[in-house]
């Protein structure tokens, strides 16, 4: 066989490797999207969950992992955040750095079952908090800081040293050119990184079973004061997430619609985490070029 | 020791040029510098001095220590390097622990060999620095982008488009605004570590009337590969090799009749 005919064999093994990842990609979402399509109607995005009966929505479960997800980026980015400068530009490479990496490293590793067992012993046992979204959050928390820290360290290290040379070179303090200069090369790609452990946190139920629950009480969207126990912001009520939904639907759901609500959330679910994809895709470039272009 | 020894660092064949102080002004100088990256010497000695509103080229082959030398006098080599010995600038030790190192680094300034705008304006480019120095009246802020946009000569071409993104300028725009960057801070002496490597012919010869230009306002101590360059553009050369200077002279006795034969041999291309 001549290197041509080699080639050419290759190339053609390569593209259908190629072509059998994107054909099962294609399957899975098709599949899902077209078997939940029917179910998408406005009221059943709006409605409460029914138990027993069917025409149940998934209103307050969509609100949950909105809300549950917004306090589990509120807490987990400032510390990611923190943990990646601190190890992209201050840390010398020693035992200590050396430890955190690989402490980083397992806990991004971890199951995540574990670690909702694990915040359902501390948070909800322990700490007394209960089935609540703030355990949740906790517990959501412990499972996205390894892997945004590591991708917040990734987009600051991807920004050429020249650039603190020069930031330096000014007589500019290490500070001023992590804030001033290096941070702000790295939003487009931070940002990135923050929408798209969103998706993953918006997706994951074994963390949330034991953590902020598997029931979903009635809310009054109309009290939005945190501290009444109807109201939707109140972090210490029990959530059930869409993610948790399904899976609680499809263990033991007795509503004659079972399957179909599951589909209908499964096509909720897969629609938002690839929103958020391409939202991350989006915002990324645009930030790039305005940040990168004319200011103010 | 023979006079006549051809051992390259044997003491009495290093020709340093000394200048007299009372005729000469001194803006920079070094004493016994050594610099190691972590055992390993990379510079065993510098006693260079440096005169005001000179250009001073530091030359050698790859691996010779002078842009490790030309690092050190700005401390950019801190947490890189270990620099021992002493910099001497207007009676201030600056390797010492009590320099404010982001001060001093105002009055010695650096452009780098690739160009490295920051990821904004050509504007801000200029002025944030200063801004963080607290200069924040506006006008102020106009003249001074003007003037040192004018002084690396540029500003005829970018005077409309300073809200441009300075990424989108061309190689050697880009490195005449890291000059004009640097000397928008008002420096005394400019650090320059091969600024026109990575440019063409036409930006390189450009980037060289600048500095000519330049040296009416500020002592220029530039690393160079160029011979050519060298000998162009400075009044003072120093030859380093194996990380130790082994002539120092005016540029043009090191370029008509270097006095150590491995001078000769470098800047005639024998090796290198």
């Amino acid at each position: 066989m001549n290197a041509k005919t080699a080639d050419k064999i290759a190339t053609a093994v390569f593209y259908a490797i190629a072509g059998s990842v994107i054909l099962i990609l294609a399957f899975l979402l098709g599949y899902i999207l077209i078997s939940g399509f029917p179910k998408l109607t406005w009221q059943f995005l709006t409605t409460p969950a029914k138990a027993f009966t069917a025409g149940g929505g998934i209103g307050i479960q969509l609100f949950n992992s909105f809300y549950l997800l917004l306090l589990a980026m509120l807490i987990s980015f400032p510390i990611a955040l923190g943990a990646g400068i601190y190890l992209n530009e201050y840390a010398k490479q020693n035992w200590l750095t050396t430890i955190i990496r690989t402490a980083i490293e397992i806990l991004s590793s971890l199951p995540s079952v574990v670690v909702g067992l694990f915040g359902f012993l501390l948070f909800v046992v322990h700490m007394k908090m209960g089935f609540s979204i703030l355990s949740g959050a906790l517990a959501l928390t412990f499972f996205n800081l390894p892997l945004l820290t590591r991708s917040i360290e990734g987009s600051l290290a991807a920004i050429p040293n020249l650039q603190r040379e020069a930031g330096l070179a000014l007589g500019l303090s290490r500070w001023e050119t992590v804030t001033h200069v290096i941070l702000p090369a790295a939003v487009p790609s931070i940002l990135t990184g923050v929408i798209l452990s969103a998706g993953r946190v918006f997706g994951e139920a074994a963390a949330l079973i034991y953590t902020s629950g598997q029931s979903a009480p009635a809310l009054n969207f109309g009290d939005w004061n945190p501290f009444n126990i109807s109201s939707p912001l109140n972090p210490m009520r029990p959530a059930e997430t869409l993610a948790v939904h399904i899976w609680k639907i499809n263990s033991e759901g007795i509503m004659p619609d079972a399957s179909a609500v599951s589909a209908g959330s499964s096509a909720v679910l897969v629609l938002a985490v690839l929103l958020f994809n391409f939202l991350a895709r989006w915002l990324g470039r645009r930030l790039y070029h305005r940040l990168t272009s004319a200011t103010n | 020791m023979s006079e006549k020894s051809t051992t390259p660092v044997d003491a009495p064949l290093r020709n340093i040029y000394h200048f007299d102080e009372t005729t000469h002004e001194i803006a920079l100088s070094t004493h016994d510098l050594h610099v190691f990256y972590g055992d390993n010497e990379a510079l065993t000695e510098g006693d260079l001095q440096f005169e005001r509103y000179k250009i001073t080229a530091l030359i050698g082959a790859s691996g010779s220590g002078k842009s490790t030398f030309l690092r050190s006098l700005n401390r950019m080599n801190d947490g890189i390097a270990k620099v021992e010995g002493e910099i001497r600038y207007r009676d201030l030790d600056i390797n010492s622990n009590q320099i404010d190192v982001y001060e001093m680094r105002r009055h010695i300034g650096m452009v780098f060999q690739r160009p490295n705008p920051f990821a904004k304006s050509i504007y801000d480019n200029i002025t944030f620095a200063l801004k963080q120095r607290g200069v924040r009246n506006k006008q102020r802020l106009d003249e001074i982008v003007e003037t040192s946009l004018r002084q690396a000569a540029m500003w005829d071409q970018v005077k409309d488009e300073l809200h441009q993104s300075a990424l989108a300028l061309s190689g050697g725009q880009q490195q005449r605004l890291c000059i004009a960057r640097a000397i928008a801070m008002e420096p005394d002496i400019l650090l320059l570590d091969e600024p026109a490597s990575a440019l063409d012919p036409v930006a390189t010869s450009q980037i060289e009337d600048t500095l000519l230009q330049l040296k009416e306002k500020y002592t220029i101590i530039i690393v160079t590969h160029n011979m050519q360059q060298a000998a162009r553009i400075s009044d003072y050369t120093a030859f380093f090799h194996l990380g130790k200077v082994l002539e120092y002279d005016e540029a043009r006795k090191i370029f008509t009749r270097p006095k150590v034969a491995i001078t000769n041999d470098y800047i005639s291309g024998n090796f290198g």
